[in-house]
């Protein structure tokens, strides 16, 4: 048996063994009754003690959502969502708002911990040195549960809460910002989450302020049948930077679950916003049962003159993955990027790429995008760059690769050009190729087993896009690939 | 160190016999010459060798220092100390040399549970190894053999070679294309590795090869079978006369 065929077996008959982040939290849990009405968007608005307005906004937007139908042009499919048979909001009943660690639930802070997400800062302290601390906002299933280095971020002058509390402590910044880079009626379900967004991250950097440490939320699913819908809302004042890391995952059930999440990023004039993502939502078993379904929003705004966004994504779960995180280049010189690896193995699916919307003079853009597909997945990008007519001098670089390992999977790339002022230059380059047998062979013969072969051709191919991640998560997304092309590693 | 005993093997696909009876001793310190008119099965040798997988054994046996190699996979093989010098090396994109070279250092050393060079170590191997080939360091940071001319992709397969530190080396014609100059210095990187308790397949179809490293033993391959086997001149005849004695013998 040539010796990718038998990578590929193995790799099929990958199992939710491998996938370690699958188990359960025992914890009781608060929930909304199932279904979806006004009421449940009251239920929501009240346990947070949202401001009236904000009830209204969430109103407006569940009244739109029920008058709209899902999208169907994404080349996924899975049946039908059972929109009523869902609960919109599940807390561990002793987390109610974000607490001093100290109040925390031993239940939660030990799951974050086997999670490997160290939430007592005096460990971290002791163990890491100040330029790699990295402060973390934990969300569990609907409600964030700690936020860790608020005060040090605090003396910096930079926010950095659950969005609940920011809307309670800042209602005027939140009211400024939110729904303006993602308007409440952008597409299903960015408008679904707008009604019943429960919790997610807030970040204001003030104008001239480097933010000391990386920010990071971590997203866990763990009660069943519960959808998550967090909402992010990131803004860089002038000449502001910050880094943002959001990493996530959930247990193994047997249903699917959905993740319908909104991020929203603003860089005013000078300032830069580095997004880096690792996604890792439990993929379903070997069969295609399970699975969370990630359909989400991400969207950057370079609102200010000179100002930069970055989106750098990692992404080996969920079932369905729905996902187009997008800059606007609206203030001159601003410049958008985005660098993307998408894994997909067994029967995942994978619809996700990027828009570039060129408004303002001399903008540029980047997009690198690997595609990894295996076992009997899809695996598809789909991107625009679009110039508008003001766009004078609009600049994108696309390169699109694709690498297929197996013959029952599918690579597709599809990429949207419009170009409405005359002096924009777009280049393209896309290349699609395959691990081969020669390949494996020559590997082996140097003594790699085929495991370590698919994973340093692997690396090889996503390498580019690593180099963009903060350190300490490259070599934990190398890892993560490689695990999750690997039948037997672990 | 290496015993052939009568191999037959064909391509697993279409059950084409390439092997018919082949009978190879080589003994530590040796360096046996494997000659052959085009076609004739020499790396198809060498593969089977080395454990790929595209062929079936379908008689006879190979024993590396006594054990049979037929139920080891190619990893294991290159772990046990098989080394394989590629007729046509094999484009990896993306991956540095070096990286390359690192990987599959430690992962035989893993296998043979010792442990992980560390990098200056490495570094220190790799840049002495380098520098006798007339390898650059530049050359080490581009993905591996991609772009590579001819020369530098024999030249970066003997690198490989004395940084694992084979027991047997499987050479397949790493004399073409070579230019005058690089065949010496391959050849150099052979020799240096000649030792009493290493040995050498050395397939060419040039005497030129053998007068930099001297065989002890010369073979010719002919339609899947040795048919005939001498010393050192016996290549020299072949370069003088051609296979047709040989080729003709077997036919008759
Ligand atoms: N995988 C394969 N599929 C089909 N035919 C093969 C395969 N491998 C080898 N052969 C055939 O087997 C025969 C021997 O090939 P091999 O490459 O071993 O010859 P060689 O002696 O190395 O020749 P050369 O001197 O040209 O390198 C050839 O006829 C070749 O076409
Ligand atoms: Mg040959």
């Amino acid at each position: 048996m040539p010796a990718v065929q038998e990578t590929i077996d193995r790799v099929r008959s990958i199992d939710v063994d491998q996938y370690k982040y699958g188990f359960v939290t025992e914890i009781e849990s608060e929930k909304a009754p199932k279904g979806l009405n006004e009421d449940i968007v009251r239920f929501i608005s009240a346990k947070k003690g949202e401001p009236e307005w904000m009830l209204e906004w969430r109103l407006d937007a569940y009244r739109r959502w029920r008058t709209m139908d899902e999208p169907t042009w994404a080349r996924v499919s899975y049946p039908k969502i059972d929109f009523e048979d869902l609960y919109y909001y599940s807390a561990p009943k002793t987390a109610e708002g974000p607490k001093s660690l100290d109040e925390v639930d031993p239940e939660l802070l030990a799951t974050y911990e086997k999670l490997g997400i160290p939430l007592r800062e005096q460990e971290i302290l002791a163990g890491v040195a100040p330029q790699n601390r990295v402060a973390v906002d934990a969300v569990f299933d609907s409600v964030s549960v700690v936020t860790t280095f608020k005060e040090e971020l605090k003396k910096a002058g930079v926010i950095f809460c659950s969005i609940s509390e920011a809307l309670r402590e800042y209602p005027d910044l939140v009211r400024k910002y939110l729904g303006s880079v993602v308007p409440v009626s952008d597409n299903f379900y960015a408008t679904l989450n707008s009604a019943v967004f429960s919790d997610g991250s807030f970040v204001y950097v003030p104008e001239g302020v480097r933010c000391p440490m990386e920010l990071s939320t971590y997203f866990r699913i763990n009660d069943q049948q519960t959808g998550q819908f967090e909402r992010t809302l990131i803004i860089a004042d002038k000449g502001a930077y910050v880094s943002y890391l959001e990493g996530c995952t959930a247990p193994q059930r047997d249903e699917n679950q959905l993740h319908a999440a909104v991020v929203e990023l603003i860089a005013l004039d000078d300032a830069e916003i580095k997004y880096s993502t690792v996604q890792n939502w439990y993929p379903g078993d070997k069969e295609g049962k399970g699975g969370i379904y990630n359909f989400v929003t991400k969207r950057g705004d370079c609102r200010g003159r000179n100002s930069k966004i970055s989106w750098t994504q990692v992404e080996t779960g969920s079932a369905i993955t729905w996902k187009y995180p997008s800059c606007i280049l609206r203030g001159d010189n601003s410049r958008g990027e985005f660098y993307s690896i998408a894994v997909s193995n067994g029967y995942q699916q994978v619809d996700s790429g990027t828009k570039m919307i060129h408004l303002g003079k001399n903008t540029s853009s980047r997009i690198i995008s690997k595609g990894i597909s295996a076992g009997k997945s899809q695996n598809t990008y789909r991107g625009l760059v679009s110039a508008h007519r003001k766009a004078s001098n609009a600049r994108n670089f696309t390169q699109c690769d694709s690498l297929l390992i197996g013959q029952d999977c599918g690579a597709h790339t599809v990429p949207y050009i419009e170009a409405k002022n005359s002096t924009a230059v777009f280049e393209h380059e896309a290349t699609t190729s395959k691990i081969s047998d020669d390949q494996m062979f020559y590997c082996q013969q140097r003594g790699l087993s085929d495991e370590e072969a698919v994973a340093l051709i692997v690396n090889g191919f996503v390498k580019d896009v690593i180099q963009q991640l903060p350190m300490e998560f490259a070599v934990e997304a190398q890892k993560l690939i490689s695990i999750s092309l690997e039948g037997s590693v672990g | 160190m290496l015993e052939i005993k009568n191999l037959h093997a064909r391509i697993a696909e279409d059950e084409t016999e390439i092997l018919r009876g082949i009978d190879l001793t080589v003994k530590p310190g040796e360096v046996h010459a494997i000659m052959g008119p085009n076609g004739s099965g020499k790396s198809t040798l060498s593969y089977i060798l080395a454990g790929k997988e595209d062929y079936e054994i379908t008689e006879g046996d190979i024993l590396f220092n006594g054990e049979s190699l037929l139920d080891m996979e190619a990893d294991e093989r290159a772990a046990a100390g098989l080394f394989l010098a590629f007729q046509y090396p094999i484009e990896i994109p993306g991956v540095a040399t070096m990286t390359f070279l690192k990987t599959a250092l430690n992962a035989q050393r893993k296998a043979r549970g010792e442990g992980e060079l560390s990098t200056p170590e490495f570094m220190k191997r790799v840049k002495d190894k380098a520098a006798e080939l007339n390898i650059t360091m530049d050359m080490l940071k581009r993905p591996l053999n991609v772009g590579f001319s001819g020369g530098e992709k024999k030249r970066s397969e003997i690198l490989q070679m004395s940084l694992l530190e084979p027991k047997l080396c499987v050479l397949d014609e790493t004399d073409s294309g070579l230019d005058i100059d690089a065949l010496r210095i391959v050849a150099d990187g052979v020799n240096r590795l000649r030792s009493p308790d290493r040995a050498m397949v050395v397939i060419t179809h040039y005497q030129r090869l053998l007068d930099h490293i001297v065989p002890d033993v010369v073979h010719v391959l002919s339609r899947g079978r040795i048919v005939k086997t001498g010393g050192k001149e016996l290549a020299l005849e072949l370069e003088k006369n051609g296979y047709a004695d040989y080729v003709g013998e077997q036919a008759a």
